[in-house]
């Protein structure tokens, strides 16, 4: 049975991270550009993972790298959505287009 | 007996971390133990143990390793947390008038303090891991702190901006870090920097965590979220965005560009001088259409950043000197303008330029301080400011790039435009009903008397430039 090549993973990630910038910049929900930073962060997930399996088997950096990733990711995830919260309640919308007091 | 060194040393090396643990400590049970109202000790107390921290600091720092290198302690180290809490103790001092009123002060000083821990992790980084971990602790307290003022539309709009985009350019980093695993197969710094091979794959590396940085320090064309997240944010934030975590940041990049990537010099070289150049000119032209002071001083800051980072691509010992003096130049004269902006802002709510027309008939020592400032943000000769540029571009001038330091020049002329302009409003345009006097708080009046003999007494003490450049000659 053939193993997966690291070059199809290594394209995985990049599309998804890619795909991530792109949601970042053309979404206007504030949920949904959380989400992008999310796919942002698996896609180097993706990345450690495979770096560490294919490249450097013997030791476990990467893995231990992933797990702090998803650590740190769902405590920012939770003061971002406090925060969006917050705006809500004041502006009664969380699109980024209607959240715009301060302009020069 | 071997025990008992091991944990003499460890206290020894991380003691800046431990003794900031220790005020989160006192801060929580002085939260659990308050009733309706925190006690007024507390906030003495504190800024008593503040001071301790950064005055241990600045005397004797242990050089050492830890956790197998993941954290590294060195003098010049110490020396740039020692100036990083002295920013944070200037900015609780000239926080205490705004704080008074508010329901939630203990918390707010908590998270100051836990941003400012992060900090320090960060500059102590010897691991990537490490690195990454600490750079979260530092921003996402930011982004609370910027939502403080609970009620107000700007406040959250402001946090929103910067959570957003502070998890965006983590983002970027981590990539960056990623492929930097990628390359080398190690999250070690001095094992990474031992194993390039000069592929295009750490090239890469290089540019998105240079990118991710950019996004932190407000390098243009990452400074989209700076001006906004600075004029809706509470002033004492801004003041903390703009100087610390600024300065921290700008630290945390001198390791990795020196440290890490020092092989690549060349080519980072040039990426510094492009985004330098740029920073400057679009901070000098965006800053003078200013009319809020908080969105003014944020655009000044993005221009200084352009400077630091001309003293950065020194890659020389006078590089790193030049930018860790500058940031303490920088932190007197920043926090100088900030206390003033915060006693008015709190006593009157007014933050226009306009608003401080004919300042100076009812408060002619709080406009002199403003104006100091103000003159060593510009670099105007008798002010430390002056002597902080003239180093950085000293630095800067090692590779003769002379189109790179004429852009400088230029730029430092152009600012005196906008930094004057303020000036003027405040010292010789009257209006109907100028501003009323103001009273300063005696912890205010310390954090501005300390301002002040900083911006002044600085530039005249050669033996601080001197004794920072023999801290970083190891480097």
């Amino acid at each position: 049975m053939h193993e997966i090549p690291i070059n199809h993973i290594l394209f995985l990630s990049t599309a998804l991270f890619f795909i991530g910038v792109y949601g970042f910049l053309s979404r206007k929900n504030m949920i949904t550009m959380l989400m992008a930073v999310e796919l942002i962060l698996n896609a180097v997930n993706i990345n450690f993972v495979a770096f560490n399996k294919y490249l450097f088997p013997g030791k476990l950096d990467g893995l231990f790298f992933t797990i702090f990733i998803i650590a740190i990711a769902a405590a920012e995830a939770a003061v971002a959505i406090a925060i969006i919260i917050n705006l809500y309640r004041s502006h009664k919308s969380i699109d980024v287009d209607e959240v715009n007091d301060m302009k020069y | 007996m071997l025990l008992e060194n091991n944990l003499l040393n460890f206290l020894l090396v991380m003691l800046q971390e431990l003794g900031l643990t220790a005020i989160l400590i006192v801060l929580l049970f002085a939260k659990l133990m308050e009733g309706e109202k925190t006690s007024p000790m507390l906030y003495p107390l504190v800024m008593v143990l503040l001071l301790g921290h950064v005055l241990i600091s600045f005397d004797g720092n242990t050089t050492g390793m830890l956790f197998s290198g993941m954290y590294v302690n060195t003098p010049l180290i110490g020396m740039e947390k020692g100036i990083l809490g002295l920013g944070t103790l200037l900015i609780c001092l000239q926080a205490g008038t705004w704080l008074k009123n508010h329901k939630h002060s203990t918390e707010f000083i908590m998270l100051l303090i836990a941003t400012l821990m992060g900090m320090d992790y960060l500059l102590s980084a010897g691991n990537l891991l490490m690195f990454y971990l600490a750079l979260e602790l530092s921003t996402i307290p930011l982004a609370a702190l910027c939502n403080f003022d609970l009620e107000k539309r700007r406040s959250s709009e402001s946090a929103m901006k910067l959570i957003l985009s502070s998890a965006f350019s983590s983002g970027i980093l981590l990539f960056g870090i990623s492929m930097l695993y990628g390359a080398t197969g190690s999250l070690n710094f001095i094992e990474i920097s031992r194993s390039f091979m000069g592929t295009e794959m750490e090239m890469l590396a290089l540019i998105f965590i240079f990118s991710g940085f950019a996004f932190k320090i407000a390098v243009v064309p990452f400074h989209f979220w700076t001006a906004d997240v600075y004029e809706g944010a509470p002033i004492p934030v801004t003041a903390f965005l703009s100087v610390i975590s600024k300065g921290a940041m700008i630290f945390a990049l001198t390791t990795m560009l020196y440290k890490v990537f020092g092989a690549y010099a060349a080519m980072w070289y040039n990426i510094l001088f492009v985004a330098s150049a740029i920073t400057m000119t679009l901070g000098n032209l965006f800053a003078m259409r200013q009319m809020n002071i908080k969105r003014f001083l944020a655009f000044s800051s993005i221009t200084q950043a352009g400077y630091l980072l001309l003293g950065l691509s020194g890659a020389s010992a006078e590089g790193a000197t030049s930018v860790v003096y500058f940031m303490l130049v920088y932190i007197f004269s920043n926090l100088g303008a900030f206390g003033v902006l915060a006693l008015v802002s709190a006593a009157t709510g007014k933050e226009e330029i306009h608003d401080f027309k004919g300042f100076y008939k009812n408060n002619p020592v709080l406009s002199w301080v403003f104006a100091l400032s103000l003159f060593s943000l510009a670099g105007i000769p008798p002010t430390a400011g002056f002597f902080g540029k003239l180093f950085l571009i000293t630095a800067g001038a090692s590779r003769f790039n002379m189109p790179f330091l004429v852009i400088a020049a230029l730029n430092m002329v152009i600012s005196l435009f906008y930094y004057l302009k303020v000036v003027r409003a405040m010292l010789v345009e009257q209006q109907d009903e100028p501003l009323p006097t103001i009273a300063v708080p005696f912890y205010a009046r310390i954090a501005l008397v300390v301002c002040v003999a900083g911006v002044l007494l600085t530039g005249f003490f050669g033996q601080i430039y001197e004794y920072i450049h023999t801290l970083s000659l190891g480097f």
